[in-house]
This record gives C-alpha cells, structure tokens and sequence, in this order.
C-alpha cells in the first residue's frame, strides 16, 4: 500500500545565512518542482511544516527559512552533509505559462519574497518570456534583507522598488509596500498579472490597493499560508470553507481567494 | 438470512468469531460508554447511547506512524492482524462513510494509515429500540443504514433472544444450525428532537452568515475545550507531532492525534499568526463544515449525521442540535431580506 505521507532522507547541501534569523538550505533533490510549490519538512524529535521552494536547479531544491517556533528552531541547528526528510513537492504553482509574454507585477512582503523567488529567477534568465518585469519587495529592516545578492541582480533587469517600512537605507526606499503600488504603471500595460505574497494582512490591503489602482480582480494571484499537518487533504488545519489550501492552493486567483473566509 | 439465537448460544458465537475478528462494542466504563473488546452479550451497552463513537476503533485517538533514526524512516506496523467486528448504530455507520470520503478520498489519495485499519472493519448494525433525548438522525437523514454485514436487534425482555441478520456471506458458517427467523432491522423514523437543517441556496449567503452577530453568543460561552469534536463520529482532524526516545539521539517517533478546530493552536502557525481567535468564529467555522462546506464540497450529504453526542459532552450546555436550527432561521430571515431588496430596487 502505497504511504502518501511517508517522508524520504535528502542531504543538506549548503546552508547560507540570509539574516540572523532567516537561512537559506540547499537540499538535494530531483523532483520536478512548479513555481509556487511547497514541501512537508521533518526534523526527527520536532514535526512537519509546509516550506515554499525558494529555489530550484539541476538535482537542488532551497528552503527560506524564518527562525520562529519548534520546527524552524530545529533546523537552525543542522548543517551540510546532515540529512533532512521532506516529502513533496504540493499544492499548485502560479500560472508561469499566463505570465508569459505579459507584464508582470510581483509583490512581496517579507519572507513572501521566498516563494516567488524561483519565478523572479526564471524570468531574469528568461527575458525574452516576458514584456516586463515589475517588482516591489519590503522588508520591517535593514537586517530582515533577503536575497540581497538576487535583489542587486533583479535591479538590472527589472523594475524595482525595495522599501523598509519604517528606516531608512541605502538602496530602499522608507514605507510600507502598499504606497508603492499607485507608481506601477498599470495604465501602459497592454495585459499583465499581478502576484502578491506575504502576511496575511499585507495580502490583504495590497490587493485592496491594486483594485483601486484599477486592476482587475482576475490578474490578481495571490499565495496563502496556512498551518498544516499533512498537506494531502486529510488533516483539515488548512480548510478555508470547503477550500483545502494544501489541494487548491496555495496560490489562488483573487476572484477565488477574496472568498475565502477564514 | 436471519435466526433468532439465545444470549448464551450468541455468546458462543462469538467466542467462535473471535479467532478470526477482534469485537467491539460499547461497553461500561467507570464513567462513560465508550467502546471497547467484548467477547459476550452481556457486556454491550445498547440501552443507552455510547458517550464516545466508534471512530476510535480503527481510528487511534493517538498513533504512531513513523519510525525515525538519524538516516531512515519507516512506517508502523499493525499490532495486532485479526479484521474487526465492530457493533455500531445506523448514524454511525452514515458517519463512518463521511469518514471515509476524508480519510480515503479527498484529495484524491488514501490515507495509509486510516485504510489498513479501516478496511478490518465489519458492521454490526444495532437496532435502534428507542430515540435518545439528543438525538436528531431524522433530520440529518441519517437514520437509516443498508451497508451492514450483521444487524442485530438485542432482547426486549430479561432472557429473550436475540434477532440477527447474515448479510455477509463469510460470516453465514458460524450461524450454522441456528433457528431462522424473520428479522430485518427496523429504524428510527421520528426523533423527538427536531431540527430544521439551514437551506443555503447560494455561495452569495456565506458572507452574510459569516456575519450574523449569532456567532458572537458563543464567544463567552464556549470554552474551546474541543469535546463536541472528540465525541463525533465524522470530526476527522488531526495534529502530528515527534517524539524522541531520549536526549542527543534521532531516534524517535512521529505520533498522530485528533486535533479539535474548537482548540485555540488548531491555525497557530510558526510565528505565532493564527485566525478565528473568538469562539464565535470557531463555532461557525464547525458549524458551516457540518451542514455547508462538507456538502458543498463533496456534493451528497451534509456532514453531521445527527447522533447528538456533542450535546450530551459540552461542559457549557450548548447544543450543537439548536445551534443548527437557529441558523437555518437566520438563513430563511436572510434570504426573506434579500428578496424583499430585490423586490424593493425593482419597484425603485
């Protein structure tokens, strides 16, 4: 009997420190991965936790990961050559085949930037998929930075507004993502989609954002996170009505996820 | 075929069944009736209602499912290989198959676990003598149930026999030689409870209901201790957790256990962010998965089966059974408004 939730050793193959509290793990794996996918991470004596791709390549996968509760505290502490059990990859991926040959508006708060990173990466090796891309990443500090290599990368291809919510820095502007989004030039895009990731309340007011900006409803993607236990539809943490977030998501349209009621 | 067999004459029956079937059975605990072996008639509690459903037979209030070491993970085995004879009520068995769509179908894949203990199973239907006072299986139209192996009707009188019904084949031998008799079960047709089940003719009432002011009754009364979840037969939710054997080593194990959505951590994420924090929210959460979202989803039958057990096991007196009907009469008060809008902008 075939066991869906049976988790398989994978090698650790780097780990790099993205901040004091967010590292970056390199892990070996095969599997064919969509942009937006996530896996189920063990560490034996902690538990499971659903983990966005934050990047992927030939026989690698990468796991951003924000050193808050057991779980990630766990992991802190294991390093290259040790070996970590995931199962996955799941859920649904943002539309890529969509996107192509559109605008593309991305925007992220946070660790939201961790799951459209491999989508960023693809369309800045890939730049004749796509008319443009537009993206705008906050972050609360100057220390919470990710991917600061990538960001300096991104600015060359890109359009790019990286912000601090509240301090000033070199390279960022001050203030949170949503004043931003009146300055994307929505108006001269023949068509386009938007993708917004993060907190739950910064999706929230971003996407109000984006409708008064006059964006339609249905360009509008967005990426849920949700506790969850087993990520096959059984364990029920993740339920939003009669939505399962680790099935149907975690990346939704907005017509959809406007309707989803916690 | 069916036979009329005395208690002793049962007992033996079953003593011959438990070489190949572990049985059981609601029992009398010190405080509840809860399931639990039996090997004779005696022992089953079918007066009254089991405090706690069957579910907890193939269905481990806790598990172990994973063995861990420092490299390798392997499954759990099953302890004890017999199949399971399990005597049950036809709300239970309606609900076992909500269960099932869960456990075995949603998402498209089974649950390992679940299925090999859930595929022993065998029912042994019990007739239903009376309605319990919290019962409401009629109007959840769950009192009747056709897929049982065994249905049995207990003695009426000190010393009566038993009536039995043989619908599966491989269990005819061990009736062999018993006297027949014309029994098929008969079910519950009227509760005295009734409930009116909400009639949400459209996904457009679900942010209206999100926010009737009802839901907000609960915030102080319910305590979120998650009873009404441990004692229902079709709650399905579970957390995971590791466990280690002792400090510095890997080796371990990963355990399942039910999980309440009444519970304060049920959405807690790393990080601390969680949603539905009042009472209130939870309880329409529960709510409109028993009679909405299950149905809505699945496209049959609603999920709660009527068997009433969370209203006898709820510390603060709320009855999930009139929780159900208050809503379908803020449903009907909600679609009345909408209509006389709509008739309203139309004279405008």
């Amino acid at each position: 009997m075939h066991n869906i939730t049976l988790p398989s050793p994978h090698k650790i193959l780097q780990v790099v420190h993205e901040t004091q509290a967010e590292y970056t793990f390199r892990v070996q794996c095969d599997a064919q991965v969509d942009h937006g996918q996530f896996f189920v991470l063990s560490i034996p004596k902690i538990g499971e936790a659903p983990i966005s791709v934050s990047a992927q390549g030939e026989g690698y996968v990468e796991f951003t990961i924000r050193k808050v509760g057991r779980l990630t505290d766990g992991i802190f502490g294991m390093e290259q050559g040790d070996t970590l059990f995931m199962r996955g990859p799941y859920g649904n991926a943002f539309p890529i085949a969509d996107f192509k040959g559109k605008h593309l508006v991305v925007i992220a708060g946070g660790t939201g930037l961790a799951p459209v990173r491999s989508m960023l990466q693809y369309f800045y090796n890939n730049p004749q998929d796509i008319q443009s891309v537009h993206l705008i990443a906050g972050f609360k500090d100057r220390g919470c930075v990710l991917f600061e290599e990538d960001l300096k990368r991104f600015a060359q291809s890109f359009h790019t507004i990286y912000t601090l919510d509240d301090s000033q820095a070199e390279g960022f502007r001050t203030g949170m993502v949503t004043n931003f989004v009146k300055e994307i030039p929505f108006g001269e895009f023949a068509d386009y989609h938007v993708a917004i990731v993060g907190p739950p309340v910064m999706i929230h007011f971003t996407a109000l954002e984006c409708l008064k900006q006059g964006v339609p409803e249905e360009k509008i993607w967005v990426s849920f996170e949700r506790k969850m236990s087993c990520s096959v539809g059984k364990c029920g943490h993740c339920k939003i009505n009669e939505t399962y977030v680790c099935l149907e998501g975690p990346v939704f349209n907005y017509v959809k996820a406007k309707e989803l009621l916690d | 075929m069916s036979y009329a067999i005395g208690s002793a004459g049962m007992d033996q029956i079953l003593a011959e069944l438990s070489k190949k079937y572990r049985i059981f059975a609601p029992k009398q605990g010190k405080q509840y009736i809860r399931y639990g072996e039996v090997s004779s008639v005696g022992e089953i509690v079918w007066q009254e209602k089991s405090h706690f459903s069957p579910k907890e037979v193939f269905y481990p209030i806790v598990q172990t499912l994973l063995y861990f070491t420092d490299t390798e993970c392997r499954e759990s085995e099953i302890k004890d290989e017999r199949e399971i004879l399990l005597f049950l009520r036809a709300c239970d068995i309606n609900g076992i198959r909500r269960l099932d769509q869960m456990f075995l179908k949603n998402g498209g894949q089974a649950d390992n676990f679940y299925q090999r203990m859930r595929e022993k199973v065998k029912f042994v239907l019990m007739e239903c003598a009376e309605s319990f006072e919290t019962c409401f299986c009629v109007s959840m139209g769950s009192n009747v149930a056709e897929n049982y192996d065994l249905a049995v009707r207990f003695p009426r009188e000190a010393g009566g026999e038993l009536a039995v019904e043989v619908k599966d084949p491989a269990l005819e031998p061990y009736f062999a030689g018993q006297k027949p008799c014309a029994f098929t079960p008969e079910f519950i047709r009227e509760n005295k409870k009734q409930v009116q089940v909400p009639a949400i003719s459209s996904r457009d009432l679900v942010p209206e209901i999100h926010a009737l002011p009802f839901w907000k009754e609960f915030d102080e009364k319910c305590i979120g201790c998650g009873g009404c979840n441990t004692v229902c037969i079709t709650c399905s939710c579970f957390d995971t957790a590791d466990i280690v054997y002792r400090e510095g080593s890997r080796d371990g194990e990963r355990r399942r256990a039910w999980s309440s959505c009444m519970l304060t951590d049920f959405t807690t994420m790393a990080g601390g962010h969680s949603v539905r924090a009042a009472s209130g929210d939870k309880m329409r959460f529960k709510t409109m998965h028993k009679v909405y979202d299950f149905q809505r989803r699945f496209g049959e039958e609603n999920m709660c089966v009527g068997c009433g057990r969370c209203d006898m096991r709820c510390p603060k007196d709320i009855h999930f059974s009139e929780t159900i009907h208050t809503l379908a009469q803020e449903v009907e008060r909600l679609k009345a408004e909408q209509g006389s809008k709509e008739g309203g902008y139309a004279n405008a």
